[in-house]
This record gives C-alpha cells, structure tokens and sequence, in this order.
C-alpha cells in the first residue's frame, strides 16, 4: 500500500500506527523519499539516502511482522545535519575540502537513534563547517526557508530546520555551538534544543569549537524533542567531556516556577516590535498561571557575542588544522609539494567566513595577541557562567526571545559579518556557560513569519526544562 | 589597532591560507572590524579571575592505555585524496 497523504503527527503516534499495522515502514519511508524528489525546492537535503533507509525500513518491517519488540524511535522518519558521521554514508560539513569524504564510523548520537529503530533519511545542507547564522556559507549553496523561500532559514542548521518545516522529515539532528539549532527553529517555527554541554556525545560530530558544540534535535513538539533527547543523552566512552551523571528518565513534576529576565532586552532598540509585545504577552500569560516572574540585568551583555567570537574562532582555528590536504578530503591539483599541498588545499577548499574565522583564532591565539584576547576571553568566559549561575540561584529558569526579529532576507546582511555576529546575542550565553537551552514558538510577526521564545535552565536538568517548554 | 599587511602576512602563514590581491585587501577590512568588535571585552575587570578553560565539572579521567577499536589500514586510506596500496601520497619532497 501507498500511502498517498501521510500526516505527521509525533513520534509516538508513528510507533503505534506501525504496530496497528496502518502503514509499514516502507511505505513511510516511500512516501518521504518521493516528497523530497517533489518539494524539496530549499535546498535542504544535500543527499538522500534511499538504499540505506529502505533497507532499514525493510528491516524494521520484518521486525513487526515477526512480532519482535520495537525500539522507542520505530519508524521515526529523521535527516542529519552535514556534520554528523554515519557510516559508509558521505559527509562534509557542506565545504568543499571535504569533497567526496565517507564517514568510516556512526556518531554516537545517530547511532543511540538507530538503535530505537528510526531511520536516517538523508543529510542536510548547512553553514560551512557550522559557521555562520543564515546558511549563506554553504559550499552547496543557501537554503531557503519553506515560510518564504525569499528568507533565511537561520544557521547553522538551516537545512536541519528547512527540512522539518516543509515536512520532508518527521525531526532532524542539528549542532548548536553559539544559537545553530536554537535560531533556525525560532524562524521556521520548531522547537529546537540545546542540551547541557556533556549532555549528548560529539563522537562522530565535525568538530568547530569544542568547548561549545552540542548535538540536539528539531522538532514539531516539544514532546518529540525529549523523547530525541533522552534516547541520546548519556556518558560515551569515545567522547571524554560526555558528562557521567545519570539522566533522569522521569519526566518532572510540574510545580510553580520563576523565570527570570533582562530589562535591557525589553528595552532594546534592536527588538522587532511584534518580538518584544509577544513576549511580554508570554510573561503576562506565565504570571497568570501562577508563576513568578522576575526582572535583573547581566552586566556583560555587551561582551557575550564578543567572548564567543574570541573563544570559538581559537578553537576553530586548532581544530581545522587538520585539513591538510594529505590524509583526506580535498587536494589541490595545483600542488608542487607538501607546502603548497597545504597552502592550496586549504586555500581553495574553504569559503570565506571559515577563513575569516580562522584568521581571527589564529590572530587571538598567536604570540604576543594571547593573554590580551584568548586568556581575557577565557577569564570573562568565567564571569559570564558565574552571573548566569547566580541568575540561575534565584530563579528556575531565564527567558528571552531566541532572536531579536525573524529571518530576514537572503543576502540582506551577507556583506556585513559583524551584523550577522549580533544575531547571536540571546542564543551564546546558554553555550558560554554551559547550560541547556530550548527555544519554542512563541506567535508570529503579522507577516506571518515564526518567532521564538528561549528558556534557559539549569545544567543537567532537562526534564525541568521540558516541562517548562510544555508551558510556553 | 591597525592590521598591517605584515600582520595578514604572519596569520596567513600560521593559518596556511593564501591571500591575494582584493582578498588580501578584503581579508585586512574584515579582520580589523573583527578585532575592533573583540576589543570590547578589554571594558571588563578581570583582575584576579581564574580563566574558565575546562567546562566539565567532573574530573576527567585517562583511559587505560589498551589497543582498542581502530580503522584498519585500508579504512584509513578509504579518504586519501592520493594513495597507493599501502601509503599516503604526496608531491615529491626531494629533488634527484
């Protein structure tokens, strides 16, 4: 049978649906493939793994019929960002020095939800090795948002987002080192999850900066998004800074909590009107329902996206180090020896923004530059966990927008990097210190485009996280 | 601070990236209005704070050093971008 119009619903209905044999998982994964062929016109998908998922959708079908148990993900329908390693399948980071690359091992993550029996269906388009906040940076070109294909999908994950939203997967993987998973769900009205650093393993995760990367998923409901997260979530051997305490698996129990937010975000210039009065209806709607909210101030606004900036293109900088030309992805032809295989290679194989970013880092790490940029980056790194701890002392959660306005043209701030720096500045504090962040649709602009609403709580407490992201 | 082109010279050099011509110049704009957009953080007292370098609370432990699951030599070379049976190729380092 084929299934001709096929709603998603969540996640847990599809598993039920395949036990009450309405559909098999051939057919789900039949119906996907041809949408994609169909509708995918915002260059989402950079590749579709069709033999690979049959093959797991003809597996998982002779699992049902044999009436073996099936795993919590059964028949979950999920794309991955370009970054994340699944094996015998290509991955690139959407660079070019990547070209051709096949990933020798699965992600620990992709693999956590293999294992529950879901099925990976292709791999999506985005910023070049996660640089950058429109997915403008792609080697593969930009990827256009389904709300209006004449916008941004957000970045880094903007493929991750546009594929959910258009509904050519039922939920997809993203990476998150600065707002990479938070801001694309803001402008294509999913729910998008950055878990505690050490939450989820980044084995198997194209490192950018890794005191910051985190694998978190983009969902229809909030529901999905834990269910995604507690499959993933856990100690990995092969990632040492995966964090050994336990996960809860017990959802919360709902109680009455404090939020707290920034009066300088209320009053800021920069916020679109239509964010700033949907936000304060939220605030009015929390307190109705019984909850404190309160109002403080940070003193290193300023300074958050300045700090991620210094920290994170030093990490780049190290790790892209390995891209050489020599031992995989790309070469340059024009080659003559191992110099300027090197120089070449490098030179010709990544864009622009990834080379500004490796200038910068290398520029803060260098002699005589180190302890005013670098050592100061890390020294205020410490300032702003310690204030967010104290935030986070008296009240249960933060909130703000996800962003300050909703996505905006193509090529509107493609000349201005520092413009395209600022879009961070309500998504890089949760990945400065730590903590775990969701962001949730909060209404739209009159226009019709999503926004956002962020709740950042306390590290290693999702399920209080979850529970408040079911309130919003 | 002025980036000048000896400056661009250096960082290319240690970044293995080469610039020429309009990206030079361009790559000299961009870098200046990056480190001007940095030096915000120079505001910030930071007298006797400890920089955050770790952000793992829990100890992190060595391994035992025991062989393990590793890529077999043939999974190794799968990537090369140059390779023959049993090596990685590259350009010729010494002249005859």
């Amino acid at each position: 049978m084929a299934l001709s119009d096929y709603s998603f619903v969540n996640l847990a209905t599809v598993r039920e649906d395949l036990l009450a044999k309405k559909y098999s998982a051939t057919d789900l994964v039949e119906f996907f493939l041809q949408k994609i062929e169909r509708e995918d016109k915002y260059n989402a998908f950079l590749e579709v793994f069709s033999n690979s998922s049959l093959a797991a959708a003809k597996a998982l079908d002779q699992k049902i019929t044999s009436g073996v148990s099936l795993g919590e993900l059964a028949g979950a329908i999920i794309g991955i960002k370009d970054n994340l390693c699944y094996k015998n399948h290509k991955v690139g980071a959407s660079s070019k020095i990547l070209n051709g690359f096949q990933s020798l091992f699965t992600a620990t993550a992709v693999q956590k939800l293999i294992d529950q029996d879901s099925i990976i269906i292709g791999r999506l388009n985005c910023d070049e090795f996660a640089m950058g906040s429109s997915n403008e940076n792609s080697a593969y070109g930009a990827v256009r948002n389904p709300i209006d294909p004449s916008l941004v999908p957000g970045g880094s994950s903007g493929g991750s987002a546009a594929s959910v939203a258009a509904g050519l997967c039922m939920a997809s993987l993203g990476s998150d080192t600065g707002g990479s998973i938070r801001q694309p769900a803001s402008f294509t009205g999913l729910v998008g999850l950055k878990p505690t650093y050490g939450r989820i393993s980044r084995y198997g995760l194209i490192a950018f900066a890794s005191s910051f990367d985190q694998i978190g998923p983009f969902t229809k409901t909030v529901q999905d998004s834990e269910l995604l997260y507690r499959v993933m979530a856990g100690r990995d051997a092969m990632d040492s800074t995966s964090a050994k305490q336990p996960v809860h698996q017990k959802k919360a129990e709902k109680k009455h909590f404090t939020f707290a937010y920034y009066n300088e975000v209320i009053d800021s210039p920069g916020l679109h009107p239509k964010t700033k009065a949907l936000f304060l209806e939220k605030i009015e709607a929390l307190k109705r329902a019984g909850h404190e909210v309160i109002s403080t101030s940070f003193p290193y606004l300023d300074q958050l996206v300045p700090c991620y900036y210094v920290l994170t293109t030093a990490e780049a900088s190290s790790n892209l180090g390995r891209y050489d030309g020599v031992h995989y992805g790309a070469r340059s032809e024009a080659s003559a020896d191992i110099p300027s295989t090197y120089f070449n290679s490098r030179t010709e194989g990544f864009g622009q923004e990834v080379k500004r970013r490796i200038m910068l880092g290398t520029f803060v790490l260098s002699a005589g530059y180190y302890d005013a940029y670098y050592s100061k980056g890390q020294k205020v790194r410490r300032l702003i966990k310690d204030a967010t701890d104290q935030i986070l002392a008296k009240a249960d959660f933060l909130i703000s927008p996800t962003t300050p306005h909703p996505a905006f043209k193509i090529g509107e701030k493609a000349n201005d990097p520092i413009a395209l720096y600022l879009e961070d500045i309500f998504t890089v504090q949760a990945n400065l210190a730590g903590n775990p962040a969701i962001s949730v649709p909060m209404g739209t602009t009159d226009e019709g485009l999503p926004l956002g609403f962020q709740i950042l709580g306390k590290s290693f407490d999702e399920e209080t996280l979850f529970a408040a992201a079911s309130l919003v | 601070m002025e980036i000048t082109d000896n400056l661009i010279e250096k960082l290319a050099d240690l970044s293995r990236l080469n610039f020429d011509g309009d990206e030079r110049t361009k790559m000299k704009g961009d870098l200046h209005k990056m480190i001007a957009f940095i030096d915000t953080l120079n505001t910030v007292n930071t007298d006797g704070v400890e920089p955050l370098i770790y952000m793992t609370t829990e100890p992190l432990e060595l391994r035992k050093d025991e062989v393990g699951e590793e890529l077999s030599q043939a999974e190794a070379l799968i990537n090369a971008p140059s390779k023959d049976s049993d090596y990685f190729k590259v350009p010729k380092v010494l002249d005859k």
